[in-house]
């Protein structure tokens, strides 16, 4: 046979690379308050569209548009604002404990805090949270003591989770949020699974999920998506795509010829996609969803078009993999700067009550890590017993473990 | 009392835990309206309703996480692994979450879920129908693995493993589903109705996880075995003329040590059966245990009669099978030592 015609291996690749100007040129973006909202009993075959679109509703001078427009009263906002600017100033303590060696390990939300923010505020704190890890913006947002998150990260002998957990794998039942896993996406059919279950027991609570856009290639999120479209599941799964995942940027999960969004169209699942730098614009489609869900409508895919400011972890560098100066030129702007601005155009809001809250908002994260700090950081000795190890494997300790225990005695 | 298959017993379990308590439901594939390509769910769905036992979506990895997500809720599912050869897509729900869910989360969130699966050979299945992964299970923090010999215990361990705090495996030998086969291809196979553990009572019994049975007292040596291998042992024991103690371990993990020393103490001598593959098969840790706890009551090595390191052979399964010859062999070798 000829070679004439051989073929070819194609290999996604980036527009650019550190070095490299970013570039953004292939995307086009419908204007803010351009898109239409449908009725919540919508057909997902009638949604077709907005799984390539994108739903905004701020525009780039703070304006609210369109029919998306969710109309919070102002303290609302401002509550929406205050909470993503502590998260982001506990992130910023949270990375630099590590970089002080008082943890092993920590994991920013920077750039994507109205995500979980938003979506916090729109769930019922009954409503369960299978999360990922970059959703610590949820517990925040539930009033979850942030001094109980760093006793986590220290595995200090006040940690919940008993110093057995990577730092930010929280767990909290009576906060509605299920414990973190480290194997991506296992957490997704396990959401739709508790929606089920929900629906089963006649109950009126939801669930809702989190994966990143390099998740959405685990068989997992394509196992939920099945069953939560199949059973109708009460339950919001939510494709944060952040652009990358570690060092691979969103066309090798799938992203390059389409959108995350779009994998809802072949389920039959209702699919909206939506700037996740725009709080409104969040809080609006998480609400569509949760009405839906609630009125035994079934599940929606949403995609979350947002920018991973920081690095994956403590334990990655991005520029060695992208410009530096992306994240800055990001053409959708900075979440908490774009609702500040929306406050302050609607007069609800100054640079000088900004300041006073950012201020606020680290003197918070400085005494709640003095406080837990008292109890510890990684590596304090004593911090839990050895034998504590043995416990929680089971409900009770079978002979074979109380046997290992023994051997610890000596 | 009724004489009952364990495919019958089995469903009993089923049924008399989902009259007792609205939490227990049931899916998997083809579990719901055809109850099951072995008929273990059979009427089920049209007695209970659609939502309480139904068909699932082929995916092993969707079945085992939904169950968990809905156990986390607050039920208790028992799911169906159509062939234990199926479960590799969900070992990963398995082995990350369920098992660790209590840990991990320091006792706040766990997973009182059931997970069923037909495993074993001996029916010309090939390599896809006839695995036995029990110590992929066994070797996993977090988990319970349990697999019944008799129609009488499969219902009583099945009830205790949907009661069961922590998700239990459940490993069925789909061949002794209808009969108690001995291993002994020259010979018909007596149905379940002949044989005393196919009494089985209507209502609710529990037979206690991490309990052994011996099903055979005797004084010579121990046969350690579980599933279809305890008819075998007890076939080989016959043919043999050896006086063995034939134990059966009815739960793999938490494995009941104590029964195990009591009976390797008394008789000093321990030959141990599996139909799985040999090498890092759950025959090495029973041979471990054995070692550890009883080396000096030991009179001879410990055997291990196992299936091959091979891949289950369709057409030699018989070569392949842990049947009496060999397992007198290695009783005969265990007697001379």
């Amino acid at each position: 046979m000829s070679r004439k015609n051989a073929l070819d291996l194609h290999i996604p690749a980036p527009n650019a690379r550190p070095g490299d100007k970013p570039d953004f040129s292939g995307w086009t973006f419908p204007e803010p308050g351009d898109t239409p909202r449908p009725d919540i009993d919508v057909s997902p075959s009638e949604l077709r569209d907005y799984a390539y679109g994108l739903i905004r509703v701020l525009d780039m001078e703070g304006n609210a548009l369109g029919a998306w427009a969710p109309h919070l009263d102002a303290e609302t906002l401002r509550r929406g604002l205050k909470y993503m600017i502590l998260t982001r100033a506990f992130d910023d303590r949270m990375y630099r404990a590590q970089r002080q060696g008082k943890t092993s390990f920590y994991m920013q939300s920077f750039g994507e805090e109205a995500i979980s923010v938003a979506q916090s505020m729109v769930l019922s704190p009954e409503d369960m949270c299978f999360p990922s890890y970059r959703q610590q913006g949820l517990l925040i947002a539930r009033d979850y003591p942030i001094v109980e998150m760093m006793n986590q990260i220290y595995s200090n002998k006040r940690d919940p989770m008993r110093g057995r957990q990577l730092p930010v794998m929280y767990s909290s039942k009576k906060d509605g949020f299920f414990t973190i896993s480290g194997n991506l996406a296992t957490q997704v059919p396990q959401a739709v699974g508790w929606a089920m279950a929900s629906a089963y027991s006649g109950d009126v609570r939801i669930a809702a999920t989190w994966l990143g856009d390099g998740s959405t290639a685990e068989g997992d999120f394509h196992a939920a998506m099945t069953f939560a479209a199949v059973y109708r599941a009460p339950v919001i799964i939510n494709v944060v795509n952040n652009q990358y995942a570690i060092s691979s940027f969103q066309g090798i999960a799938g992203g390059e010829n389409t959108t995350f969004a779009a994998r809802g169209v072949g389920y039959g699942m209702a699919p909206l996609r939506v700037d996740g730098n725009d709080f409104l614009a969040v809080y609006a489609v998480t609400q569509w969803a949760a009405e839906r869900a609630r009125a035994n409508l079934g599940p929606t895919l949403i995609e979350h078009f947002t920018y991973r400011g920081g690095p994956h972890s403590t334990s990655d560098d991005p520029s060695r993999y992208r410009p530096a100066d992306e994240g800055r030129s990001w053409p959708l702007g900075d979440p908490l700067e774009r609702l500040k601005q929306h406050l302050i155009s609607i007069g609800e809001w100054s640079d000088e009550q900004h300041r006073a809250a950012q201020e606020a908002a680290v003197e918070q994260v400085r005494e709640a890590g003095r406080e837990a700090e008292k109890e510890g950081v990684l590596g304090t000795e004593g911090a839990h017993p050895a034998q504590s190890m043995f416990e929680d494997v089971y409900k009770e300790m079978p002979w074979h473990l109380q046997e290992q225990r023994k051997q610890l005695e000596v | 009392m009724a004489t009952m298959t364990m495919i019958q017993a089995l469903n009993s379990a089923l049924d008399t835990m989902m009259a007792r308590d609205s939490r227990v439901l049931t899916f998997g594939e083809d579990v719901g309206y055809f109850g099951g390509v072995f008929k273990v769910t059979e009427h089920l769905q049209q007695k209970y309703g659609p939502k309480r036992c139904f068909d699932a979506p082929i995916n092993e990895c969707g079945i085992a996480g939904t169950a968990i997500g809905m156990a986390v809720y607050g039920l208790r599912p028992v799911i169906e692994i159509q062939f234990a050869d199926y479960m590799y897509p969900a070992y990963d729900q398995l082995v990350s979450e369920a098992a660790r869910i209590r840990y991990r989360s320091a006792n706040d969130f766990t997973v009182p879920m059931t997970v069923r699966m037909p495993y074993g050979g001996g029916i010309y299945g090939g390599q896809t129908h006839s695995q036995s992964p029990e110590a992929l299970f066994t070797h996993v923090a977090g988990l319970k693995t349990v697999i019944p010999a008799t129609p009488y215990d499969a219902k009583g361990l099945l009830i205790s493993a949907i009661e069961d705090d922590d998700p239990v495996i459940f490993l069925e030998p789909k061949r002794v589903y209808n009969g108690p086969f001995d291993g002994r291809r020259d010979r018909p196979v007596i149905p379940w109705s002949k044989h005393p553990a196919s009494e089985v009572p209507e209502g609710y019994y529990k037979i206690p996880l991490g309990k052994a049975n011996i099903v055979r007292e005797g004084a010579e040596m121990t046969i350690l075995a579980y599933g279809t291998m305890v008819h075998v042992a007890l076939a080989a024991t016959e043919d043999s003329g050896i006086d063995a103690e034939v134990i059966d371990l009815r739960t793999l993990l938490p494995v009941d040590i104590e029964t195990i020393k009591a009976s390797v103490a008394k008789t000093g001598r321990c030959v141990i059966l599996h139909e799985a593959t040999r090498t890092s098969g759950y025959g090495a840790e029973l041979a471990a245990l054995v070692q550890e706890h009883c080396f000096y009551h030991l009179e001879a090595p410990i055997e291990r009669v196992t299936g091959f390191d091979t891949p289950y052979p369709h057409a030699l399964e018989w070569e392949y099978f842990p049947t009496p010859p060999r397992i007198i062999k290695a009783m005969r070798r265990a007697m001379e030592a």
